[in-house]
């Protein structure tokens, strides 16, 4: 960043510095290439997977579907009631993202982040149209010519469709994929489709195209909060001043007496994705994608010099190597018991999902005592107290449940509307059943203030039986 | 780990002047786009209050250009509802009574449309939970006793003309004779036919006088609650061998009904609600657990 002259007033605002990053080759970039195609991959494609269900589900492996309230993900369906599997799932990421940054700092935004991810994408593609970092300066301060026009303009299309392939595939995961991709082309989807398309195709062409890093600079809390997780062990990317400084060009193809290894190349400014010198030190704005490390161990095998002037380093490593003593291995930086202490969280929330997953009941039930009036004297002075029962049938099929109840007084069940004990609950659906337990005149039941009991729902079908217990009121005088 | 020390040079930005343990606060200027989003944001803002309903005045806030209203967008949904629901409304009029909790659409509309009528209309004698108040003279709507009679027929009548009232000639009516201050009885009469009524609806009784208040049962009060005190729904006629006391089943209560007696009104509700809120309530109330 240029800073103003003294004598010039200071203004108001600081425009955008534009960067050109130029293009590297290198392990790290390599990395970023596969994990690009990777998560990229799994965004667009997962929505065309099917599973089958069987009849009257949805045979999308993945989907959110909200008219049904029903979130489907391969084997596993989830219900409304059963959103503390999301949550668990989102704790597990949140526990994730801690560990990843003590144990190597910002490796979510130098490489999974969506944001860096579509602007690799999207600086990629600028390199194919408008050419590497020198091409694109000269063209950056060009006048607009026709050439100009035409590269921007092929440049700004191909962002387009990039854009709305991301808002397309989006809406995917909320309806049947094939169905509205059919729709979506005749003009049939639903107005929320092509509403939430255009915010998608908007943001997606605005913050990969021209926002780029100053959404992780001024819009992401990601980068303040990620201070607190990381320690003197974590990993980020170090410039070794001890090293490099003093820094000087090469005269006569070597290095001068006196000088560090290095030679001001300012290859590492070149390829920074944020526009940054890593040579100043570890800084807000760094993603820590390891560009520069790239950049950096070309010129040192140009140079003839040792690799790593710049690269993957901790506090604890940089105060050792200035001591002339021996780093820790990567290993004791990443295995450490803070990092193992997220890990066992991790897997914990983990493995208490899985377990819940497969000890969750097929039937579902839940009880609510009518409360208001508590008891109902009838004319022959028996006492009944009403419950709302939610039978909850998750098959792909309509199904009897049988109602019945245990209890160590006297008492009956009856339910309302029918004189039997059974109720038909469609399926996939929910039924709401008001249950009446009646305890005779004079009766323990009756007369305690409250008494036990404990209703059972059995599904004849499937030869499963859940049970509830809950309360009778009796007469309290 | 900044590698840099940073000093203050020529040319650099200015600090705030604020320092705290050596740390000095840079003034740098904000992102442009920054200042610009907060400008177009301000602008936004003027055009909101222009174009919505935004200054307080004296008796309301300015209307805004383009005449946005709340109260009128609520009205709007409310027609289009009622447009919605035009048919089905229009199937539950149509309906046979009796039929209407075997047709799961229509009896699911009105159950719901019943509850919403119930909580406005009904809740203020009978109670939330329609579980009226005993003694006071409030009916429960949930049990398995109607002095009127617990079917859909019945409940659908009483709702449409309520009950001694004078605004529906229609309307259920029945009077019990003030036998006390009226003088149709005198007060050992009255003490004698209380103890015969507490027997018959299985309460401690004074035997000596429940034997003679027979005689008085059978001369005033067979003719409306009948012979074994089982009551009458055709007139409205409350039955005494039970456990459900509308004024209170204690002795005093009973004497004091023999001697004033009761005159509990019910509005009619068909100049009130229309005739498928009339129907969805009557099926409401029919399925809270005492419909016959």
């Amino acid at each position: 960043m240029t800073l103003p002259d003294s004598d010039t007033p200071q203004s108001l605002y600081a425009a955008r510095e534009p960067i050109f990053p130029r293009r590297v080759y290198g392990k790290f970039r390599t990395l970023k290439w596969w994990l690009m195609a990777f998560t990229l991959g799994i965004y667009y494609i997962t929505p065309w997977l099917r599973w089958d269900r069987g009849p009257n589900l949805p045979d999308q492996a993945v989907l959110v579907d909200m008219a049904g309230r029903r979130f489907f993900f391969f084997m596993i369906e989830i219900w409304p009631h059963e959103f503390y599997f999301v949550a668990g799932l989102l704790i597990m990421a949140g526990l994730g993202l801690f560990l990843f940054t003590s144990a190597a700092g910002r490796v979510w935004c130098g490489y999974a982040c969506p944001q860096t991810v579509w602007t690799d994408l999207f600086i990629l593609v600028e390199r194919w149209i408008e050419g590497d970092r020198n091409a694109r300066l000269r063209l950056h301060r060009q006048a607009w010519t026709g050439e100009k026009i035409r590269k921007r303009g092929v440049k700004w299309l191909v962002w387009l469709l990039i854009a709305v392939a991301t808002g397309g595939a989006w809406v995917f995961y909320f309806t049947d994929a094939p169905t509205l991709a059919a729709n979506l082309m005749i003009g049939q989807a639903h107005f929320m489709a092509y509403i939430t398309i255009a915010i998608l195709t908007a943001t997606t062409f605005f913050f990969g195209g021209f926002a780029r890093e100053q959404i992780c600079i001024y819009a992401c809390p990601w980068p303040r909060i990620q201070a607190a997780m990381m320690d003197e062990d974590t990993l980020t990317i170090g410039y070794r001043d001890w090293r490099g400084e003093p820094r000087g060009k090469l005269h006569k193809g070597a290095i001068a007496e006196g000088q560090g290894d290095c030679i001001d190349c300012m290859a590492c400014v070149n390829v920074c994705p944020m526009g940054i010198d890593i040579r100043d030190g570890q800084q807000l704005a760094c993603i820590t994608c390891g560009l520069c490390i790239d950049a950096c161990n070309d010129t040192m095998d140009k140079i003839g010099r040792p690799r790593d002037l710049i690269g993957y380093l901790a506090l604890t490593d940089e105060t050792a190597e200035r001591a002339g003593k021996t780093p820790k291995s990567v290993w004791k930086h990443v295995l450490r018991l803070r990092t193992i202490l997220y890990t066992v969280l991790w897997a914990g929330v983990g493995i208490a999902l899985i377990v819940a997953l497969f000890l969750r009941p097929q039937i579902d039930v839940s009880v609510t005592p009518l409360r208001n009036p508590t008891f109902v004297t009838l004319s022959d002075g028996s006492i009944r107290n009403s419950y709302d029962l939610r039978l909850r049938n998750t098959h792909g099929e309509d199904r009897y449940f049988h109602i019945s109840l245990t209890s160590d007084e006297v008492l009956r069940i009856a339910l309302e509307g029918t004189d039997e004990l059974r109720v038909l609950v469609p399926a996939n659906q929910t039924l709401e059943q008001r249950v009446h337990v009646i305890a005779p005149n004079g009766s323990e039941a009756a007369t305690e203030d409250r008494t036990q009991l404990r209703l059972w729902i059995e599904d004849l079908l499937g030869n499963e039986r859940v049970s509830k217990d809950t309360i009778f009121n009796g007469k309290d005088d | 780990m900044c590698a840099k020390k940073v000093t203050q040079k020529p040319g650099d930005v200015p600090t705030t002047g604020h320092v705290w343990d050596g740390i000095e606060e840079y003034d740098n200027p904000m992102p442009r786009w920054w200042l610009w989003t907060l400008y177009a944001c301000i602008v936004w803002a003027i055009g909101y209050t222009i174009a919505y309903p935004a200054w307080p005045m004296i008796s309301r806030a300015t209307p805004g250009l383009l005449g946005a209203s709340t109260r009128a967008d609520v009205a709007k949904e409310i027609a289009s509802f009622d447009e919605a629901n035009s048919a089905i409304k229009a199937r539950l009029v149509e309906a046979d009574l009796a039929a209407i909790p075997n047709d799961p659409e229509l009896s699911s509309f009105a159950q719901n449309a019943g509850a919403a009528v119930f909580r406005t209309n009904c809740v203020q004698c009978h109670g939330s939970g329609a579980n009226g108040f005993a003694g006071k003279g409030y009916p429960s709507l949930i049990d398995d006793d109607w002095l009127w009679g617990g079917d859909m027929e019945a409940i659908h009548t009483t709702i449409t003309h309520g009950i001694r009232n004078t605004t529906d000639p229609d309307a259920r009516y029945s009077a019990m004779p003030r036998f006390g201050a009226d003088e149709l009885l005198d007060r050992d009469q009255i003490a004698q036919v209380v103890e015969h009524v507490l027997q018959l609806s299985g309460q401690p009784f004074d035997a000596a006088l429940a034997t003679q208040g027979e005689v008085v049962f059978a001369e005033n009060c067979v003719a409306c609650h009948g012979e074994a005190a089982q009551g009458d729904p055709t007139q409205g006629a409350p039955n005494l061998s039970d456990a459900i006391w509308l004024y209170g089943g204690s002795r005093e209560a009973i004497t004091q009904t023999v001697t004033y007696a009761r005159f509990g009104v019910m509005p009619n509700w068909n100049t009130r609600l229309t005739e498928d809120e009339i129907r969805a309530v009557a099926l409401y109330v029919h399925s809270r657990g005492g419909g016959e």
